[in-house]
């Protein structure tokens, strides 16, 4: 490890609504890959967004090089030394490698590219990395693996001194991480400064020196990876107070009914072998991380996406789902993560959002709309649920986040479903109508309804659940009783290293 | 394809751009052993004839298509362009050389305007071209107070711009507008390809927003996809207005339907990203075959509509089976 080439002292951001940065404090040092950790929204692409000029900091100081810099853009961080290998790869498809390479900057002839030099310089950056690409070939052609090592090219050849990697092995296969690791090594040994982020707790301790954990906005610490333990780090992760009581026990009887059964569901890479039962009249969390396939096993269980196997029990029947439609016949609801784009209809009232899922059910005289019945249905929903409205014929755009879940849930309740997936129910919901949520959920599961609750704050899965299931990279990894689950248990569970 | 490795006549050329070359022969040898009429010189005239224009304008709409967009602003535009020429040579008695300049110019502006709206303002290219193409379809009748265009006949000052496109000598029709359209093919292929207008434009297409973070000021060159388009547009309209003898004002809707086709059945994905200039012109000769043959072996035009939507549907479907594999 070198000098310190990058110091973030006090970073503040802040967010309508959210303080997402609070006094961020993190330093990189030549030739050392400092890993930053943290739960979702713990705020690490935020700070990596603010170091990379994509966001502006509120507070704080960024000391580049014994310099303080300020970046206004993405492209003033780049010619400084900073770069960063986004999750998402910004990549012209139907570019070739070297075209992508020096995209913005081509050598010229006059006014003709110089695509030989280009793809001279291209081929060189592979010779440095040790990579076999050609940089003719068109960039749509080559695997996720390859692209990355593409963007790490175009990284090296802007001269960078810091290289910021956002998850990079997410969407990569073992022998590509092999091939990536050894050119992070690689970096390192040629005095690059390298921060990774990422999940996996395997990784952690193969490729980083240093670790800095930030949780809630803030740094928690830094630790030298060799001299620590995978606990410490989980530790740092949650070590937060719950401030809202977690539930002590299940409030299940033993001798409920089993209402839904699932045998080893698979739904391409993200649902693998996800078998589960749920109760009448419970609660059942699903933790884990971004990309755990939490969403995709609901999405799967509800018809939304196809299944490659497994099968479904509904009240110890074997039910055959291939569809939404017959998710909603089965008597399951589904309310999701994206409500804007997947819950509601913005821009109509919450009359016609309430009935859209059964409106078969309010029709007369053959086909037309019975509006009288509507709004009665409608009301009666508004009145239960305490929406607060000034009338059913509200758009539903008007209303506050937390009043559309209701809407949404009022549309499942009208057409009859037994079972609700509700996932990340407070998303985008401010305090004081999450804790209604929370009461309106407790309340459908006394009167007999059943709820699958996906959820990635820890707070919320300990304080609803009645039981706890862990997914980890498609797998379900562990199931815990509410009386049993800790904060550690489930981050253990969440960040498993996978043998494969 | 400068310095890169040896490629296989079939990779150079291209699946799609072989198919059409095939499609091509055989349906020209079709048409001349079924019909007699097809096979004369004349034919091929009137054939060369209508692809200038159409020609010019596919090269041009090629740009806009790459990006992703549009452009249905060229077929009125076109018509609009060649009438206010015509108006300053017949009524106010300018040469023809200042004619042809403001023609083209007009073209450029209207591509500049399209491309403004489009890149700065963020508008849908289709909406935003479908509102030029009203524009200058009124705005060519109030310039000429209603009147009809005609550009310079033979014997009359000026008419040497014919004879760029249709040279005669004794009887014999010579079709020398294709070598100006064949070096045009060949000029815009090396901007598609080997300038940065041509790699942005594409770029454009292909992800904007990473052009964007890669430091690139996306809408000067986003707005330089209809200026091209704009400026063979005013091309178009000279050919157009050599062509015929009289230019009625307020037609041309549907002129730009044949060009966007042709670039279409080429190649160029409405998608973006993708598309060459010598797929464009070989979709271009595609639909001028079929619009000169077909009338020759006896269907009529409302037939020609249907093959060629057909065809472009069948395109389309081999171009989008092709990306998704």
């Amino acid at each position: 490890m070198g000098e310190i080439i990058l110091t973030m002292e006090g970073i503040d951001k802040t967010f309508p609504g959210v303080h997402a940065l609070d006094k961020v404090s993190m330093d990189v040092r030549r030739g050392e890959v400092h890993a930053l950790m943290g739960e979702n929204g713990a705020g690490k692409s935020t700070l990596m967004k603010v170091l990379t000029g994509i966001y502006q900091k509120d507070a704080g100081t960024i000391v580049f090089e014994g310099r303080e810099v300020r970046f206004a853009s993405p492209r003033e961080a780049q010619s400084a030394g900073i770069v960063i290998v986004h999750q998402e790869l910004n990549m012209m498809g139907h570019l070739t490698v070297a075209q992508n390479i020096f995209i913005g900057r081509e050598p010229r002839h006059g006014l003709l590219i110089d695509d030989a030099s280009m793809n001279e310089e291209a081929a060189k950056l592979f010779a440095q990395l040790g990579i076999e690409i050609d940089p003719r070939e068109t960039m749509s052609q080559l695997t996720v693996g390859k692209q990355q090592m593409c963007e790490i090219a175009k990284a090296i050849s802007h001269e960078a001194k810091v290289i910021v990697f956002d998850e990079p092995s997410a969407a990569l296969t073992d022998t590509e991480i092999d091939q990536l690791f050894r050119i992070i090594r690689d970096l390192r040994d040629r005095q690059y400064g390298i921060v990774y982020i990422s999940h996996r707790m395997d990784e952690i301790k193969r490729i980083t020196d240093r670790v800095t954990v930030m949780r809630d906005g803030q740094t928690v610490g830094t630790l030298v990876t060799a001299e620590c333990t995978k606990d410490d780090i989980i530790h740092m992760m949650v070590g937060r107070v719950i401030f809202e009581e977690p539930k002590t026990q299940s409030r299940v009887p033993a001798d409920a009914p089993v209402v839904l059964r699932v045998e080893h569901l698979n739904a391409g890479r993200m649902v693998r072998d996800v078998s589960f039962t749920l109760r009448k009249g419970e609660i059942l969390g699903f933790s884990g991380l971004m990309g755990a396939g939490r969403t995709e096993t609901a999405r799967a269980l509800f018809g939304a996406d196809a299944k490659d196997s497994g099968d479904i029990y509904i009240d110890g029947e074997k039910v055959n789902i291939h569809s939404p439609k017959d998710a909603v016949r089965a008597g399951i609801g589904y309310l999701s993560e994206d409500r804007k784009r997947y819950g509601v209809v913005l821009k109509k009232n919450i009359c016609e959002n309430s009935t859209l899922a059964c409106l078969q059910n309010y029709v007369k005289h053959g086909s037309l709309i019975d509006g009288e019945a509507e709004r009665k249905v409608t009301q009666r929903m508004v009145d239960a649920l305490k929406t607060k409205t000034p009338g059913v014929d509200q758009l539903v755009m008007n209303l506050s986040g937390g009043n559309q879940q209701k809407v949404v849930v009022a549309k499942w309740l009208i057409s009859n479903s037994k079972i609700l997936i509700f996932d990340e129910p407070t998303r985008g919901i401010d305090v004081g109508a999450k804790q209604e949520i929370y009461e309106l959920m407790n309340r459908l599961v006394q009167e007999g309804k059943s709820i699958i609750m996906i959820s990635s704050e820890m707070p919320e899965i300990l304080r609803m659940s009645d039981r706890i299931i862990v997914m980890c990279e498609g797998k379900k990894t562990a199931e815990f009783d509410v009386s049993t689950a800790t904060q550690e248990k489930i981050m253990n569970a969440a960040t498993r290293e996978i043998a494969v | 394809m400068t310095g890169s490795k040896k490629k296989t006549i079939l990779q150079a050329v291209g699946v799609q751009r072989l198919v059409i070359i095939g499609v091509l022969v055989i349906l020209f040898t079709f048409f001349c052993l079924v019909s007699a009429s097809f096979r004369k010189y004349t034919t091929l005239i009137t054939m060369a004839s209508y692809m200038y224009y159409t020609m010019l304008m596919a090269i041009g709409v090629t740009f806009p298509l790459i990006t992703g967009g549009v452009d249905l602003s060229i077929g009125t535009g076109l018509v609009c362009y060649s009438i206010v020429g015509s108006y300053l040579m017949r009524q106010m008695g300018l040469p023809i050389g200042v004619a042809m300049a403001v023609t083209v110019g007009m073209g450029i502006l209207f591509g500049f305007f399209n491309g403004v709206i489009v890149a700065k303002l963020d508008l849908p290219p289709f909406i935003t071209t479908l509102c030029t193409m009203m524009i200058v379809r009124g705005l060519g009748s109030i310039l000429t107070n209603g009147m009809t265009g005609v550009w310079p006949m033979a014997g009359q000052e000026g008419s040497w711009v014919r004879d760029l496109l249709r040279y005669k000598i004794g009887d014999v029709t010579y079709p020398v507008g294709m070598v100006i359209i064949l070096f045009l093919v060949l000029v815009m292929s090396v901007v598609l390809n080997h300038t940065r207008v041509g790699r942005y434009i594409i770029a454009i297409g292909s992800n904007k927003e990473a052009l964007k973070l890669s430091g690139v000021n996306v809408a000067r060159w986003h707005i330089m996809a209809y200026v091209i388009s704009g400026f063979f547009a005013g091309l178009a309209a000279i050919a157009y207005a050599c062509t015929f003898t009289s230019i009625t004002p307020g037609t041309g809707a549907g002129l730009e339907l044949d060009a966007i086709g042709g670039a279409i059945i080429g190649g160029t994905a409405m998608t973006g990203g993708s598309g060459s200039i010598v797929g464009t012109f070989l979709g271009v000769c595609l639909i001028s075959l079929l619009k000169t043959g077909l009338p020759n072996i006896g269907l009529q035009a409302n037939w020609q509509q249907i093959i060629t939507g057909g065809i472009l549907i069948v395109a389309v479907t081999i171009d989008m089976a092709r990306r998704r594999k």
